[in-house]
């Protein structure tokens, strides 16, 4: 008896961990159905109100902070990672000088608390006079994102074969020829994982947003600003389904993933 | 997320040989400007904003460079209490998501071993709450701890706590909404260390008559301690900066303020810069020296 039990204890304190993980979640999911009104506290009965019409007028403002966060994603997204794949490549194919002091460099940004990188934008802007608005969250966005682009693709690189780009120079490719049709198609995996991860990174950060974005309005801000007079269902409603879509592609990643680790299984 | 960073530069082998060539300049050099015009100097900014005095005759926010070393006296002295906070918090939430983490991660990594779609479905629900607003699921706490939830109410009739018990806006609130928030970041370097253990090792010690707890405390342990780095210090840094849970409207009060929260309102709100650039320099430097001491003590450098 006491050997299951002993046996059962693992597993099932795994099973409440991860239950307790969900509370939030199911929460946040369960009232984007609540008939609320104003504020979505109390539980006022089932409704898909606030699923079908959640740019309704007197929350449109919900979808226009909703609108700026993916367009701030896209570009700051865009942008940290195109700057952050050239640095892990050179990192990992050249010899350069100052190379620890460009790791130390790359470091630093994700050791700082998000308050002090905030902070410390938001002195620069106001110092040289340069007006807050969407430009200057996109820099602030972009800024953070490029260090866990370079973890993320440097790996990617590191794992390359390099007989395979040797082999296309054997075969008389051009350098750009190589790199288009055989550097860039293995690191890809890598690049989208890295822009995922940007993405998700920009399109939840609220700290350095709030010091960085005068009156322009992200989700993560609306939501902050709208937290004392209460947040409206439609908020519960988009966060719900970012969450949905952000499954459904982790999920469709892991499962190509797995099959494709078995069709090489059986070929090997 | 940034479990990534400190997991898998860990991994990467390194390539044969390293060439030299015009084109690594020309592959960094965007990049590297980018980090020194938009991270290094905003850290400079900061650093002569926090010496600045107030402009003679300027109204409310209007400062000059100057040399005032005692605006740093000064931030001390007025809010010691939330510096003292922040890191009590941050320290405290980091143990509890680390006891909270360890057996979870555990048995993904290693019990669940033998079945991998199982082990990729738990490791998807525990990242499953990055999917979520950061400052949605944190309200969704600070409703499910309200007094009037039907947590609290039921638990109260049940006479399983206090009638009097009162969950947010106490310091218990505050750091259980950083402990939850910080949970992914402690169990996923976890996870990618003990997923790489060995299990020879732990058969060797059973073999060699240990208890149980000693392979424990004498083989695992060690062996996971680069995953146990990694996790604190992706807990303990965002945790020691965070400003949301803390909030008198997420899951703080008035006497839970941390240095986030004072940093926040001197520099958004009071227009008061140099205070907040002396207090987020003082927060920056106080966790660079823990990382480096830790990292040092913790015999894990090539983490970095």
């Amino acid at each position: 008896m006491k050997l299951s039990l002993g046996k059962w204890l693992l597993p099932l304190y795994t099973l409440l961990a991860l239950i307790f993980l969900m509370v939030p979640i199911v929460y946040t999911f369960v009232f984007s159905f609540n008939d609320s009104l104003k504020s979505n506290i109390t539980w006022r009965g089932f409704t898909f109100d606030k699923w079908l019409n959640v740019c309704q007028v007197q929350n449109g403002s919900v979808c226009e902070a909703f609108g700026n966060s993916i367009l701030i994603g896209v570009v700051a997204t865009v942008a940290a990672t195109t700057l952050g794949t050239m640095i892990a490549i050179a990192l990992v194919r050249y010899r350069f000088r100052f190379r620890s002091q460009t790791s130390l460099l790359l470091f630093l940004p994700m050791a700082t608390p998000e308050v002090v990188l905030g902070a410390g934008l938001a002195a620069q802007f106001l110092s040289l006079g340069v007006p807050k608005d969407m430009f200057t969250i996109i820099l602030a966005h972009t800024m953070f994102c490029i260090s866990f682009v370079v973890v993320t693709v440097k790996a990617r690189v590191a794992s390359l074969d390099p007989a395979l780009e040797e082999a296309g120079r054997d075969l008389y490719g051009s350098a750009s020829q190589v790199f288009a049709r055989i550097t860039f198609p293995l690191l890809l995996p890598g690049i989208l994982a890295a822009a995922l991860l940007s993405f998700a990174l920009s399109f939840d950060d609220f700290i350095i947003t709030n010091f960085n974005s005068g009156a322009v309005t992200t989700f993560p801000k609306y939501i902050y600003v709208s937290a004392a007079r209460g947040i409206p269902a439609e908020a519960n409603v988009i966060a719900s389904a970012v969450f949905i879509f952000a499954l459904v592609i982790v999920v469709t990643a892991q499962v190509s993933r797995a099959a494709r680790e078995k069709r090489l299984a059986k070929q090997s | 997320m940034a479990f990534a960073a400190f997991s898998t530069s860990t991994t990467a082998p390194e390539p044969a040989q390293r060439r030299k060539s015009p084109v690594a300049l020309l592959l960094l050099l965007p990049g590297i400007l980018y980090l020194v015009l938009f991270f290094l100097a905003p850290l400079v900014s900061l650093l002569l904003t926090s010496f600045q005095a107030p402009s003679e005759f300027g109204d409310v926010g209007q400062y000059s460079y100057a040399f005032r070393w005692e605006n740093y006296v000064d931030v001390v002295a007025a809010y010691w209490p939330h510096i003292m906070r922040s890191f009590g918090y941050a320290l405290i939430a980091t143990v509890l998501a680390l006891v909270f983490s360890y057996p979870l991660a555990y048995f993904i990594g290693v019990k669940a071993r033998a079945w991998p779609l199982l082990q990729s479905l738990m490791l998807v629900l525990v990242i499953a709450p990055f999917f979520i607003s950061f400052l949605l699921r944190t309200l969704a706490w600070k409703q499910l701890l309200s007094d009037e939830s039907f947590v609290i109410t039921s638990l109260k009739a049940l006479s399983l706590l206090a009638p009097d018990a009162h969950f947010t806006g106490t310091p218990f609130a505050v750091i259980f909404g950083l402990t939850y928030n910080f949970i992914p970041f402690m169990t996923l370097p976890l996870y990618t260390t003990l997923e790489r253990l060995d299990l020879r090792y732990l058969e060797a010690g059973n073999d060699l008559y240990a208890r149980p707890f000693d392979v424990f405390r004498k083989i695992t342990v060690p062996l996971s301690m680069p995953g146990i780095v990694a996790g604190t210090l992706l807990t303990f840094i965002p945790a020691a900066g965070d400003y949301i849970n803390a909030s008198r409207d997420f899951l703080g009060g008035p006497d839970t303020q941390m240095i986030g929260n004072v940093i926040e309102a001197n520099f958004l709100v009071l227009q008061n810069f140099p205070a907040a650039a002396a207090l987020s320099i003082i927060l920056m430097s106080v966790i660079l020296v823990i990382v480096s001491v830790y990292v040092k003590r913790a015999g894990t450098e090539e983490l970095l």
